[in-house]
């Protein structure tokens, strides 16, 4: 029963956190720009905003079109029930490993995707294609990158590979470790929509991806998406940092250890945050045919990981 | 066991008879009444199959059947796990596509022979049902060119449209070159007597060379009838032109006659081999898979796209059974289980989807007349059900959770991560890469769907006939909406089926029938590498936060909602001009991959006669012809005609001349049956 | 790239400071600007406001100061104040220019485009006018012939401070939630 309350409380933490996590970026590279920026609350506020807006509908668009802010919303929120952000081993663990959690956000992208081409806009086409065409050529570097995961922990259970590096803290520091860690952050930049592969403060269209699909969204529809999107970043930071840097998620449900994981959470997602907010200011957007060329130099680093992992074996 | 044999005999003969019965039918019977005793003939003779492979599986007995009916000697018919499975996937895609025929051959009705139609349907749904029960190399092999012989006659039934001789041609040849691959790896097998029966061959000890020999013959005579990349330039030919649930029954069950074959010979009558044998066919999965969704990509031809995938979905197949042949050779059983449970059930989930999306397919192509998606759209608001069905199967071929295709991916992934613990680190890097290229498939694979799906139905129509669009007949929408529910329920149901495909295997080349170090079900628990999964708790999961959140803004959010034009920058109404094409959307992956397609691109200007700055017209053509089967093909064909060519002097046209030859013939075979052995 | 290129890139940035007008002590009248805009921003739009601008036909010397908003000087997005694509994602329109015979009806497609609730505020001498295009028979006329607006921003071109001023003012009449 408490496993559950935790599975409750750490989606509610997290659902919570992530317009706060988005936030904190811009607000961290507002600074990198000499400006004093919006607060780091600033995000909530837009998503209540949003709420409270009216919704403009396309008159092309079908039902796809409604239906695709909740597959999104509910595919990410399903995925923050199987990552541990907070304690191992969730009572949801064997519901879903982590290959289930990456076509579990396929799921939502291909809903968007879908719903991008729905009201027959030719942004929405553009942005769609694109969005389809980076996620596609993230999947292998996802793939071999959890292959490296598993190959250590024997798993691809998400419960399993936390629990073993923190068995074997040594594993942390481990070649193929290392070298998955950096592909799989380059995947996480490509997937969350994150500069040099695309950049979420675009108004230019033609430059966009992701932007571009929810042009046509307003008012609840758009909250639930950017929302969903929110998330979508802070699932990928608590994997980057709970899978390879696991200390101070709580073994044991007991209250010290929960607030320590909590803490010990909040100081991953703001390293993380820093480290993207640097990057950020310092690199510029790649053009969109230099995105693939990226995409393989991390698959190269987690085939890499993989090798290193086998011969080390 | 006489009860047993008694009801397998009953549901045998049930079978034969609704599907003679259907064939007969269709040649009597003329109109709607004659479509429909088709039909009832098809599903009936289906649903006997079904139950057949249902009973076998659940029983778990394998009937060995005698058939006093037919009139030849020789024939032989054993019902076992394996049997037993294909059976299923024959019933299953057999019922959805007999109930959809009876819709869909009503537009034939004065323009084609659907005597012809209903015969060869039937025949060709019968002879796959035999095919799967032979026991020996005799009945094998005939009821393998029977399945063919009728499947080119199919394929032929529109023989007055463009191409589609031309594509029949293509598949008879490539068929029969296959064929006589498998003639020559059964005589080898049987050592030259083609009534031996499979248990001879099981128990016959082969010198290792010419268990290589039997193993590559095979692979090559499956393969071509699978559709592994090269021997796949039959499939999107002919998978377009035939009648489309033809083309469901093709695809979802012909092909696979390939993958049947391949299990039966290489793992049941060899009992495995070498390491490599599981590699080469490993590497063909993953090629195939690769190019496969690579060409289905660019493809606007929405049948011609289903047929690559048709090509990309085999592959991953044969990656399952790879990677079982594999791990069977390094003396990891359990592990082998996972690989081929992981390819029987890829193997019924894409006979459901595949079969759902050609039988939507052709209910596009029938409210409007063509299968260019570039001429297609906004089909949602006017064939909602069909765009429904459509979209499922587009999920589930995608691997989207929780739906079959999800499952089954996930299984040949789980199969390749535990490729891992081949003890020999250079055989296991294998596995990365073939993982590799079965994610990048699979992402891919989400990419054309969302094409498919998006450009043929959602946005504005792009021509008349899609703007004129109608709803499928009731019979077309039944086919349908089996194949969608069962594209659920297989995916939900993972922890039923997957322990049903173990014991289907049990026994096949020593594999365990118990597996070992994990249990064959969902949530999959082991030793080894192999994670947890729960297709039911995930939809669980995914249906009541989706309720929780359309609860929760209905009642907190703003409830207002206005109708626009779409943002287009203001500018002045929308045409379906504006939208984006399928060429545009495939395009950045046409980039991306421009080293593998090779595209000829071709533009040509027209200028304004008094000056070069005004423009007056711009034509931009670009095509993608597959180079590799230019230049594998284009040779062999050279040769052949060639030898044609030689081997023509012989008809002369002299009666002399042949009554010659006939008496040469006939003192050769007197000398040859006449010598002393 | 040069090696020490990151070094210098940061030590600038670190060097800088923060340019943004400070809210302490300085220009009163900015000041109390932007404490009221914080102000009532929040109590109206939840401190959040989305403003797509449109260009009618203006000689961009408005969008020159538009962009000043959103410069570290001026930093409109520490009130809440951001730009972004669409209209659907839009709050306020930010009209510039007289609007041309060709800006008409994209105008009043942008307004339609836009959720309710929707603020109009018209910058420029131009925009409520039609400046030195007066007469001319490219435009339609000033902004309030084609949209209704909440507030005109008089200048020609108007400073930041008296765009933010015009929004602030626009805020104003949005009905008290």
């Amino acid at each position: 029963m408490t496993g559950f309350l935790l599975e409750a409380a750490q989606v509610l933490l997290a659902l919570a956190l992530a317009p706060g996590l988005v936030g904190l970026i811009r607000w961290m590279k507002a600074r990198l720009q000499n400006r004093r920026g919006a607060p780091v609350r600033q995000p909530y506020l837009e998503l209540r905003k949003l709420f409270r807006k009216e919704v403009v509908l396309s008159t092309n668009a079908s039902w796809i079109f409604r239906a695709a802010p909740f597959v999104v919303f509910a595919s990410t929120v399903a995925v923050g029930f199987l990552v541990p952000l907070l304690a191992v081993p969730l009572p949801f663990d064997e519901v879903g490993d982590l290959l289930v959690v990456v076509y579990l956000l396929l799921l939502g992208t291909f809903f968007l995707a879908l719903a991008g081409l729905d009201p027959g806009s030719a942004f929405g086409g553009m942005g769609s294609s694109r969005e389809m065409t980076v996620a596609a050529l993230a999947e292998p570097t996802l793939a071999v990158a959890i292959f490296a995961l598993a190959l250590g922990a024997g798993s691809t259970n998400l419960g399993q590979i936390v629990g073993r590096t923190m068995a074997d803290p040594l594993a942390a520091v481990s070649p193929g470790h290392l070298l998955a860690f950096a592909a799989l952050f380059i995947v996480m930049l490509a997937e969350t929509g994150r500069l040099p592969v695309d950049n979420p403060a675009t108004h230019l269209e033609l430059t966009m991806i992701h932007e571009a699909m929810v042009l046509e969204y307003s008012g609840r529809y758009l909250a639930l998406i950017e929302w969903a999107a929110a998330l979508k970043l802070l699932i990928f930071f608590a994997l980057l940092g709970n899978l390879f840097v696991p200390w101070g998620v709580a073994a044991t449900l007991t209250p010290t250890a929960l607030s320590l994981a909590v803490g010990a959470l909040l100081v991953k997602l703001v390293v993380l945050a820093a480290a993207v907010a640097i990057f950020e200011t310092r690199v510029a957007k790649l053009r969109l045919f230099r995105v693939p060329e990226l995409l393989s130099a991390s698959f190269v680093l987690a085939l890499l990981a993989v090798t290193s992992s086998f011969l080390l074996r | 066991m006489t009860s047993d044999l008694a009801i397998a005999h009953l549901l045998l003969g049930l079978t034969v008879f609704a599907y003679v019965g259907g064939a007969l039918a269709a040649l009597s019977v003329r109109g709607a009444a004659g479509r429909a005793l088709t039909a009832i003939g098809a599903v009936a003779g289906s649903l006997a199959t079904l139950a057949l492979g249902l009973w076998s599986l659940g029983a778990g007995v394998t009937p060995t059947l005698a058939l006093p009916v037919l009139p030849f000697s020789g024939l032989a018919l054993r019902v076992d796990g394996l049997s037993a499975f294909f059976l299923v996937v024959v019933g299953v895609a057999g019922v959805a596509v007999g109930a959809y025929g009876f819709g869909y051959s009503a537009h034939y009705e004065g323009r084609y022979s659907l005597r012809l139609l209903g015969v060869t349907l039937n025949l060709l749904l019968l002879s796959l049902a035999i095919q799967v029960t032979a026991d020996n190399a005799l009945t094998f092999l005939m009821t393998w060119e029977m399945m063919s012989v009728a499947a080119y006659v199919l394929v032929l039934t529109e023989h007055d449209q463009g191409g589609t001789v031309r594509a029949a041609n293509w598949y008879l040849g490539v068929t029969h070159a296959g064929f006589a691959a498998l003639v020559a790896a059964f005589l080898l097998l049987s050592a030259g007597d083609p009534t031996t029966s499979f248990e001879a061959m099981r128990a016959a000890s082969l010198s290792p060379g010419a268990r290589d020999a039997v193993f590559a013959l095979a692979l090559l005579g499956f393969s071509a009838k699978a559709g592994i990349v090269p021997l796949h330039v039959w499939l999107p030919m002919a998978h377009p032109v035939a009648p489309s649930h033809v083309s469901a029954l093709m695809s979802g069950v012909v092909i696979k006659m390939g993958v049947y074959g391949l299990l039966r010979v290489t793992l049941d009558l060899l009992g495995g081999g070498p390491a490599w044998w599981g590699g080469v066919v490993l590497g063909a999965g993953a090629i195939s898979a690769l190019l496969g969704v690579l060409y289905a990509l660019m493809e606007h031809d929405l049948k011609r796209l289903l047929a690559y995938h048709s090509v990309e979905n085999v592959g991953i197949i044969f990656i399952g059974i790879g990677a079982g042949l594999m791990s069977q050779s390094y003396g990891l059983p359990g592990l082998a289980l996972l690989g081929f449970v992981a390819a029987l059930y890829h193997t019924l989930n894409h006979a459901c989807f595949k079969g759902l999306l050609f039988l939507g397919a052709g209910s596009v192509l029938q409210a409007t007349h063509t299968r260019n998606m570039e001429e297609l759209g906004g089909l949602i608001k006017r064939m909602p059900r069909t765009a429904l069905f459509f979209l499922v199967g587009s999920a589930a071929i995608s691997a989207l959770p929780p739906l079959n295709g999800f499952a089954s991916e996930w299984l040949v992934f789980q199969a390749l991560l535990g490729g891992a613990a081949i003890p020999r680190p250079e055989v296991a890097l294998v596995m990365p890469i073939a993982v590799a290229m079965l994610a990048l498939t699979s992402g891919l694979a989400v990419a054309c769907f969302v094409k498919a799906f998006g450009i043929t139905f959602l946005a504005l129509p792009r021509s008349t006939a899609a703007e004129n669009a109608r709803e499928a007949p009731p019979s077309m929408q039944v086919g349908m909406l089996m194949l969608a529910i069962l594209c659920i329920a297989l995916g939900l149901g993972a922890s039923l089926v997957v322990p049903a495909l173990g014991g289907a295997l049990a026994g096949l080349g020593g594999l365990p029938a118990v597996p070992i170090g994990f249990s064959l079900e969902m949530p999959l628990r082991v030793s080894g590498t192999v994670g947890e999964m729960s297709p039911v708790l995930v939809a669980a999961g995914l249906l009541l936060l989706g309720g929780i959140t359309w609860i929760a803004l209905r009642l907190l959010a703003d409830r207002r909602l206005r109708v626009g034009e779409t943002w287009g920058c203001g500018r002045f109404g929308q045409t379906p001009r504006m939208e984006y094409t399928a060429t545009a959307f495939a395009e950045p992956l046409r980039r991306v991959f421009a080293e593998v397609y090779r595209p000829t691109q071709d533009l040509s200007i027209d200028f304004h006669p008094a000056s070069r700055y005004f423009v007056e017209s711009i034509e931009y053509r670009s095509a993608i012809h597959p180079w590799f089967e230019q230049a594998l093909y284009t040779p062999v064909l050279r040769l052949l005609r060639g030898a044609a060519h030689r081997v023509r002097r012989l008809q002369a046209g002299s009666l002399h001349l042949y009554l010659t030859y006939m008496t040469i013939v006939l003192v050769v075979l007197l000398i040859v049956a006449r010598w002393p052995r | 790239m040069r090696a020490g290129t990151n070094a210098l890139l940061f030590a600038k940035i670190l060097k800088l400071g923060l340019a943004t007008e400070p809210l302490g002590p300085g220009d009163e009248g900015l000041l109390h600007l932007a404490r009221s805009v914080e102000e009532r921003t929040l109590r109206l739009l939840g401190r959040a406001v989305a403003i797509r601008e449109v260009d009618a036909g203006s000689c961009n010397g408005c969008e020159i100061e538009i962009t000043g908003l959103t410069s570290p000087v001026y930093d409109a997005a520490r009130f809440g104040i951001h730009f972004v694509a669409s209209p659907r994602h839009a709050d306020l329109l930010l009209v510039t220019g007289p609007v041309t015979r060709n800006m008409e009806i994209p105008l009043r497609k942008t307004y339609e485009a836009t959720p309710d609730p929707k603020l109009v505020v018209a910058v420029g001498d131009c925009a409520r006018t039609c400046g030195v295009f007066q007469s001319s028979y490219a435009i339609v006329g000033s902004v309030d012939a084609v949209v209704p607006v909440d507030v005109f921003v008089a200048g020609c071109p108007p400073e930041p401070a008296d765009i933010l001023r015009g929004i602030l003012a626009a805020l104003d009449r949005l009905p008290k939630r």
